[in-house]
């Protein structure tokens, strides 16, 4: 009987677990694999690929200047994660501790940017930003300046529509975590003296790490990976990795450096997080 | 060269395929690119062929007029894809199995194509038309005896301005150098024709491999670069950036050039001496396509001069269609630098593919937009 109840168990469990499984292989796995083996490959001069083993693909990520570009595209993705953490933070707090009966209002709120695509929200940015645009017009309207302001095209264009397009990904794991903290532990930790800025620290950040660590990597993997902003408030005048992987498929035909730079961005990227969560994980049991 | 005209699907489109670059990195991976697709598609075949024509085009490149009346005329149903670069649409010819029977390719990459080995010969027999095209469009060195592809729209890329603004600009490409101008100036996203402007500015050819020649050219785009608002593309960046006012000076493809001017009186295009591009895009058939005779019978059908002049009309290129020119509206005859002199024509020069050097090119353009 109870072999049998087993076996019934792992039956279902790999009847659900199969759909899964053959999704994430076929779609993932085997893109993955192609885009490791093409990076070993050797571009034809007209496009297409020779498979070999062929390590200068790796060796040009070497190159000053495209290391330069990995580099600075690690540094917009870390402000962007801290930005996103300093502005999403209070507002996950106010919401799971104060929201009341708003609670689900306040969050469904957060998410309506999601109803709309990335690309048109990027858009919209354009339009309002732009030089006779309904920022400017505010701007002069208010006699804060008398003539349109450069607000697109620049650097922190980009950071902005960043910060903007990443910021819900930090907010809703925060809250997750913040969601479930137990009020009373603030409570005992006052009335046993503490400060309220000691009780935030030693209580409430540590047993909200979870979802600090969730949403610094939400946030933080895609902005490394991120284009499209770059391209459309950034007027191309920033390049970040993903716009150099981006030239390599359409413009330079050189899917083998193309397929190299996407694996050294992945495995710099699973580095960073297993850093991270290691570091940041140790140091909140030092907290506790 | 991002040709749309519709400004929401082209944008979008384009926007979309760049989303998708993460997926569609991997779609183009995932197909073993393959330098010979379907030889066995059904070409060549002799049986009557099914009514149906898959072309494949830059985004809004036709007339609305177009495709409707060759519908009408043959009965044969046109299913239309789109594409927004040269490049994407040779990454999916070489992925194999896209079953197109017309595409789009502009010159250089006709002769990307013709290395390549995926374009089917055209039989010159089913395509009487080709007679209606001046001979100045015939056997451009990309295809010099027009074995593989016809002409279908060409232009010219050049500076279009705001004439109200800074005055009359003499033929030069310095005001695009100039400090004047600072945080008022857009150049094409696009390596070869933002290249090809610093080189033409001093006095090279676009198709230079000379490493000094290009070093001087990347030194001028460096120089130029504090001065620029961005690097934009022509139709749905330079074009309605000058236009609002963001730009005063754009790098633009003529067309979207004419269509600013039609919107703004108060705008110009000028064509820079020493040197400008001179673009043609072609009509092909890719090898493996399934309906060659409808892809002939459409070829012949562009190259009909009434079909021509609308398609012209509507686009705002030039039209390599000589029997078409009489039947163009003088709105559009009367546009700055729409019909050549000899003298003006004389200094355009045509883009050819550089094969290993592209990648040359490439890595200076990222240096420039990085430094």
């Amino acid at each position: 009987m109870g072999e049998e109840k087993g076996r019934g168990w792992t039956f279902g469990l790999v009847g659900l677990l199969t759909p899964v499984t053959l999704w994430l292989g076929l779609f993932f796995l085997v893109p993955l694999l192609f885009i490791l083996a093409y990076s070993f490959g050797t571009s034809g001069v007209y496009g297409g690929i020779t498979l070999g083993f062929n390590p200068g693909n790796y060796l040009k990520v070497f190159d000053p200047l495209y290391l330069e570009i990995i580099v600075r595209t690690f540094i917009i993705a870390l402000i962007n994660t801290f930005l996103c953490l300093a502005l999403g933070y209070p507002l996950a707090y106010f919401i799971a501790l104060k929201g009341g009966s708003w609670k689900n209002t306040l969050i469904l709120l957060v998410m309506i940017p999601f109803w709309t695509s990335l690309l048109l929200r990027a858009y919209a940015w354009v339009v309002i930003l732009s030089g006779n645009g309904i920022a400017n017009r505010v701007l002069q309207f208010l006699h804060i300046t008398d003539h349109p302001l450069t607000l697109i095209f620049t650097p922190q264009a980009v950071l902005m529509g960043m910060v903007y397009s990443y910021l819900p990904f930090m907010i809703l794991p925060l809250y997750a975590a913040l969601e479930k903290f137990d009020v009373r532990l603030k409570e005992a930790a006052q009335d046993l003296g503490a400060s309220r800025w000691h009780t935030f620290w030693r209580i409430t950040f540590p047993l909200s790490m979870p979802g600090v660590i969730a949403g610094s990597i939400l946030v933080f993997i895609p902005s490394a990976g991120e284009f499209v902003i770059p391209n459309l408030l950034g007027g191309s005048r920033t390049v970040m990795t993903g716009n150099l992987i981006q030239q390599q498929f359409l413009q330079a035909r050189d899917w083998a450096f193309g397929s190299a730079l996407s694996m050294m961005l992945a495995g710099l990227l699973v580095g960073a997080i297993i850093f991270y969560v290691r570091k940041v994980g140790a140091e909140k049991l030092e907290g506790v | 060269m991002a040709r749309e005209k519709s400004i929401s699907r082209g944008d979008f489109l384009k926007v979309v395929g760049a989303a998708g670059m993460a997926g569609s990195t991997l779609s183009i991976l995932a197909c073993q690119p393959n330098t010979n697709p379907q030889q066995s598609g059904g070409g060549g075949g002799s049986g009557p062929e099914e009514k149906a024509l898959n072309f494949y085009n830059w985004t809004g490149y036709v007339a609305k007029s177009t495709i409707p009346n060759f519908e009408k005329q043959t009965g044969i149903k046109v299913t239309q894809d789109y594409y927004t670069s040269n490049e994407e649409l040779l990454a999916k010819l070489q992925a194999g199995g896209t079953g197109y029977d017309v595409i789009v390719p502009s010159d250089y990459m006709v002769g990307v194509m013709i290395k390549s080995e995926i374009l089917e010969p055209l039989d010159m027999s089913k395509i009487p038309n080709f007679k209606n095209i001046g001979e100045d469009f015939k056997g451009l060195p990309y295809d010099p005896d027009n074995e593989y592809s016809v002409p279908y729209q060409w232009g010219t890329t050049g500076i279009l301005y705001n004439k109200k603004e800074i005055g009359k600009l003499g033929e030069s490409w310095d005001p695009m150098w100039d400090p004047e101008f600072k945080g008022k100036i857009g150049m094409l996203n696009d390596v070869r024709e933002t290249t090809g402007a610093a080189l033409y500015r001093l006095g090279y050819s676009v198709n230079t491999t000379d490493p000094d020649q290009l070093d001087e050219a990347e030194a001028a785009l460096k120089e130029q670069k504090p001065l620029l608002r961005g690097y934009f593309d022509s139709y749905s960046g330079n074009r309605p950036l000058v236009l609002n006012g963001d730009l005063l000076l754009g790098h633009n493809f003529s067309g979207d050039a004419y269509d600013a001017l039609s919107r703004d009186p108060d705008l110009d295009y000028v064509i820079p001496k020493p040197g400008a591009t001179r673009w043609t895009d072609n009509m092909a058939i890719p090898k493996g396509a399934e309906h060659p005779d409808n892809a002939h019978k459409f070829i012949n059908y562009i190259l009909n001069a009434k079909v021509g002049a609308a398609l012209d009309s509507y686009l705002y290129f030039n039209t390599p269609n000589e029997a078409a020119l009489p039947m163009l509206p003088d709105a559009l005859t009367k546009l700055p630098y729409y019909t050549l002199t000899p003298e003006v024509e004389n200094r355009l020069q045509i883009i050819q593919d550089l094969g290993e050097v592209t990648r040359d090119y490439e890595r200076r353009f990222t240096e420039v937009k990085s430094a």
